[in-house]
């Protein structure tokens, strides 16, 4: 074994070690603990991808050298590696992005607490992005709903109290279902780690014996997975959750929480279901939901009267357009979904971080009328909130162009009634994106009534997140190419 | 169908009790039941794994008098699972506790509607 096929675990550890030592610690060391827990973890996943991509391999490692079947893995390949860099990075930046809505929103007393439960989000994403074991995700699945809660109501008011509370709720039915489906399919095949589950499920099928269940059982995981992560109609928990919460939690909640579990899925689907006739049945059914919540998700973006609202509405969409992906069902449809994942991610983080600092700019209110001109009094935010907006929409050049070119692509290839559903809903989907940001973004750049308040100079932090981001952004759509190869390569050794 | 029924009660339970916590999750405004539900929700899927891995007349998995025969012993894999899954659903349930008591707290109400009804009036 070499040295760096122990990252995995170690970062795991390393994370669950930190969450421990923040919450003893004091408010600024803690701080300071995320930060680095979040720096080294960037750096961890980049020497991971840069080992496995440019030698396109995957290693399985099994803890304690308890071999499969008994054992817990975790399995690391050039896809895992790509997402997990893209997670970590994103992470790091909201943290930064958010530094001085941080200190203010939290009480300073509880700081080190909001730095512990960031870096257990640490651990559940690692552990998420690695496991080769369903039981160890449904684990860190619970870890990172309780995380998520947290983070929620960190800000203390009644509202985050609130939408703690309804996130919570809808989120354990989610786990519910997931769990049982899971525990369905482990009475089903005797199995819980994807490799051996993958296999037992083919035989089972091959040789038609409890079709049914397996069906259910799989039906229950996915009905799990789109509830915790929003899909539409299940998303009444989204506005008030991302809306309210501050800075960090909402970029960090909309841009990496819910993506986890879709990650999870697709993992499932690829790598226990096998992509073929049997998952099928539920792609069929989840298309529906997915194009649905592309049109609906949009549809409710333009009637928000507050920006953080708007935004966190366009996330609905943005789910459906990665659900959409998956539901194609095709490897192809499963690389645009991944794509149309990090890309979202980091446009999501950003124009999240930038609309908290409009409205810092605006006096504390985020409805569209206070909002006039704050183009002038943060520039820097809302040039960031505009490279979101331009990416959302589809520009060439920015990440989300490349990645609903690549779906409509693999729609392409597909053909049939499939195709048609895609191409409409990415066309009208894409219209409405249109008329809601680019109505923000007008209002932004529009002079204000009434004399000019003095522009507030952006904190370092903030700056130096929002320059990476930007960059983040732009390297997505321009180096579209080597991105995608990665992906394809290490969807290609999945199974 | 009786007879089905009859082989299989421990899953039928598990299942039944699956979705009366489910509904009561999902339905109640009450935040206390809504845990209540949560609760029973869990312990259906507990149940429906722990009678997986229970086989009529055997031992529990612990070796003893020097049997070293595994046929001997149920199946331990699935009580583990059901211990981890008790774990997280006392974690998950102490966490919505808190949550209720702060919202009580504040508002002296565990309807889910009043709340947001207040949280409306209170126009933040």
């Amino acid at each position: 074994m070499e040295w760096w096929q122990n990252l995995p675990l170690f970062q795991i550890v390393c994370a669950l070690m930190c969450a421990a030592v923040c919450s003893a610690l004091k408010s600024r060391a803690a701080r300071a603990v995320m930060t680095a827990l979040s720096a080294l973890e960037c750096a961890a996943m980049g020497i991971l991808l840069y080992f496995t991509a440019a030698r396109n391999e995957s290693f399985v490692y099994a803890m304690g050298e308890i071999g499969a079947p008994f054992g817990n893995e975790l399995r690391v390949g050039a896809v895992e590696a790509l997402v997990g860099l893209a997670f970590s990075l994103v992470m790091l930046l909201s943290i930064l992005g958010g530094w001085k809505h941080l200190t203010r929103d939290v009480a300073p007393n509880r700081q080190n607490l909001y730095a512990a439960v960031m870096c257990l989000l640490t651990a559940a994403m690692a552990a998420m992005v690695f496991t080769n074991d369903l039981f160890t995700a449904y684990v860190f699945i619970e870890i990172s709903t309780i995380a998520a809660c947290a983070l929620i109501c960190a800000s203390n008011h009644g509202r985050t109290l609130f939408s703690a509370a309804r996130y919570m709720i809808m989120n354990l039915m989610g786990s519910g279902l997931f769990l049982l489906g899971l525990s369905m399919l482990y009475c089903l095949t005797g199995h819980l780690l994807f490799p051996q589950l993958g296999e037992s499920v083919r035989a089972l099928l091959k040789a038609n014996k409890y079709p049914v269940p397996l069906y259910l059982s799989f039906l229950l995981m996915t009905m799990g997975i789109a509830v915790k992560s929003a899909l539409y109609p299940f998303h009444t928990w989204l506005p008030d959750a991302y809306g309210y919460a501050t800075a960090t939690s909402s970029a960090v909640l909309s841009s990496l929480i819910s993506k986890m579990y879709i990650f999870l899925l697709i993992k499932i689907f690829l790598r226990a279901a096998g992509a073929d006739v049997f998952a099928r049945r539920i792609e069929d059914v989840l298309i529906l939901y997915a194009a649905a919540g592309m049109l609906m998700g949009s549809v409710h973006a333009i009637r928000q009267r507050r920006l953080s609202r708007m935004v966190a509405y366009s996330s609905v969409a943005q789910i459906g357009y990665i659900f959409l992906g998956i539901s194609l069902g095709t490897p192809a449809g499963m690389a645009a979904a991944l794509y149309h994942m990090l890309a979202h991610s980091a446009a999501k983080s950003m124009l999240f971080l930038s609309a908290h600092q409009l409205r810092d700019a605006s006096g504390g209110e985020d409805t569209f009328p206070a909002l006039r001109g704050a183009g002038k009094r943060a520039p820097l935010a809302a040039l960031a909130f505009f490279t979101g907006a331009c990416s959302l929409v589809g520009i060439p050049g920015f990440g989300c162009f490349a990645s609903k070119l690549y779906l409509a692509q693999a729609g392409v290839e597909l053909g049939g009634w499939r195709m048609a559903l895609l191409l409409g809903a990415l066309a009208v989907s894409t219209g409405l994106n249109v008329a809601y940001m680019l109505r923000t973004v007008l209002t932004l750049y529009r002079p204000a009534e009434g004399e000019i308040k003095a522009g507030s100079k952006p904190d370092a932090p903030f700056a130096a997140a929002m320059a990476a981001l930007i960059f983040f952004n732009m390297a997505l759509g321009l180096l579209s190419g080597p991105v995608m190869d990665i992906i394809q390569q290490g969807i290609g050794r999945f199974a | 169908m009786a007879r089905l029924l009859y082989e299989h009660l421990d899953e039928v339970t598990a299942l039944v009790l699956f979705g009366i916590g489910f509904t009561q999750l999902l339905l109640d405004k009450n935040l206390i039941k809504k845990i209540i539900g949560f609760s029973m929700m869990d312990s259906g899927i507990y149940l429906f794994l722990a009678s997986y891995g229970y086989i009529q007349s055997r031992l529990a998995p612990i070796y003893t008098d020097g049997i070293m025969d595994p046929g001997a012993y149920v199946n331990p894999l699935p009580a583990g699972l059901v211990l981890t899954g008790i774990v997280v659903g006392v974690s998950v349930t102490a966490i919505m506790l808190g949550l209720t008591v702060r919202l009580y707290e504040r508002y002296h109400t565990l309807d889910m509607d009043e709340i947001a009804e207040r949280i409306r009036g209170e126009g933040n």
